[in-house]
């Protein structure tokens, strides 16, 4: 039943969005056809400009994880994090989830189809997966569109978020699913 | 005697926002390539590199359309006076997370715009949103190298998200065979909740710290700043 409504919630969200807002328009007398393409030549400079830091990201991210660096990395902090209760299953979750969100979402599959989806480091890491975004991505992409070079305190921001939402995300699972 | 107090210039203040971004980006390929070097798998690494570069290139093009067709609607949006009545719906939150953007400006509009798509899920929208947002409030940025407030507080939003609906996980979860995928929602909106309040309490906190201030007036910075 939820499972219904979350579905037709996400298949009509945007077709509501588009038609409601045009509709808006017409009734407030908008030449809607205009100001959209008013508001579209926008479009491409601002998908171009995002490129280089785009490119610079991917790169990294990539070298990172095919070189085995990123496993690594989990193994020297799983004792660590073990301490306080938080399964060694999870662990690349939590380091892989700000850092790329095609590689988090190959974690999630993973452990559903070798611990089962319904299993308890499954659901933490789709709560992970959904609770989160790809922090370093999003910081790269938005301030390189604009050439922001002094990021400030935005790089700690979002990683501390992250830790809290992860660590809530295992908690919670736990709470909510745990044995 | 009092020691004099050191006089910390703009440059200086910011300096950790700067390295922080060059040392992970640097220490992220270096590690990588030794690490590929001494697992033996040195190719691949390189061949991911290569593949990486360009993937980038492809979505930064496959978002042009998706970019266009969003700052379209959201003209419309902008031009009906749909924007303004939403602005001023949310006028006391939006004031209370971004008090140096004038509730007028078009940045109110795009950072609204962009964290609904948020909230309702619609990730392909509120990255055009998103960007737009960023340019306005660039607009309003008086050193226009360095990140504001405004801006650092809602990159930080974006990325703890905000969804309320994590349609796209419970999709995933759903398609490895869960009895009950949409159990997780719950469990989500709790723990995004937390990382969302915790993404503000930390952009404000620390906004405030020595190290990361910006000066608001030229006025307070000192003239030495500029002999330097």
């Amino acid at each position: 039943m939820l499972l219904k409504i979350i579905d037709l919630l996400s298949k009509f969200a945007i077709p509501f969005m588009i038609v409601g807002i045009i509709s808006f328009g017409i009734s407030k007398k908008i030449k809607v056809y205009e100001s959209f393409i008013e508001g579209a030549k926008g479009g491409f400079t601002t998908a171009i400009r995002i490129i280089p830091s785009f490119v610079a990201m991917l790169v990294a991210i990539g070298v990172f994880r095919a070189s085995g660096a990123m496993d690594l990395f989990t193994k020297a902090f799983s004792p660590i994090l073990e301490v306080f209760h938080i399964p060694r299953e999870v662990v690349p979750m939590i380091f892989m989830r700000p850092l790329s969100g095609s590689g988090a979402q190959g974690i999630m599959s993973e452990l559903g189809t070798t611990y089962g989806p319904d299993s308890l480091v499954a659901r933490m890491s789709a709560v992970m997966m959904g609770s989160s975004e790809t922090t370093l991505y999003i910081l790269a992409v938005y301030f390189g569109s604009v050439s922001i070079k002094k990021q400030r305190h935005a790089l700690w921001a979002g990683l501390i978020a992250d830790a809290v939402g992860a660590i809530s995300a295992i908690y919670i699972s736990r709470l909510f699913f745990g044995a | 005697m009092t020691k004099p107090k050191r006089i910390l210039c703009n440059d200086e203040l910011n300096s950790w926002g700067v390295n922080m971004i060059n040392i992970i980006w640097a220490v992220l390929i270096i590690l990588g390539f030794v690490v590929g070097a001494i697992n033996g798998n040195i190719e691949q690494v390189t061949t991911a590199a290569i593949e990486n570069a360009k993937t980038a290139v492809e979505l930064a093009f496959g978002l042009i359309g998706i970019m266009a067709l969003w700052l379209g609607i959201m003209k419309i949006a902008e031009d009906s006076g749909l924007i303004k009545i939403i602005s001023k719906a949310l006028k006391p939150v939006m004031l209370l997370l971004f008090p140096d953007v004038p509730e007028t400006h078009p940045a109110m509009g795009a950072m609204i715009m962009n964290l609904s798509a948020n909230i309702l899920g619609l990730g392909n929208a509120a990255t055009p949103f998103g960007l737009k947002a960023m340019e306005e409030l660039q607009k309003l940025n008086r050193k226009k190298d360095t990140a504001t407030d405004a801006m650092v507080t809602f990159l930080a939003i974006n990325t703890s998200s905000v969804t309320l609906i994590p349609a796209s996980t419970v999709a995933i979860l759903g398609a490895a065979g869960a009895t009950n995928p949409t159990e997780i929602i719950g469990p989500t909106i709790i723990a995004t909740t937390l990382s969302t309040t915790a993404a503000i309490i930390s952009a404000k906190t620390l906004q405030g710290l020595p190290r990361y201030r910006i000066e608001r007036t030229n006025k307070r910075r000192d003239i030495r700043c500029y002999l330097k």
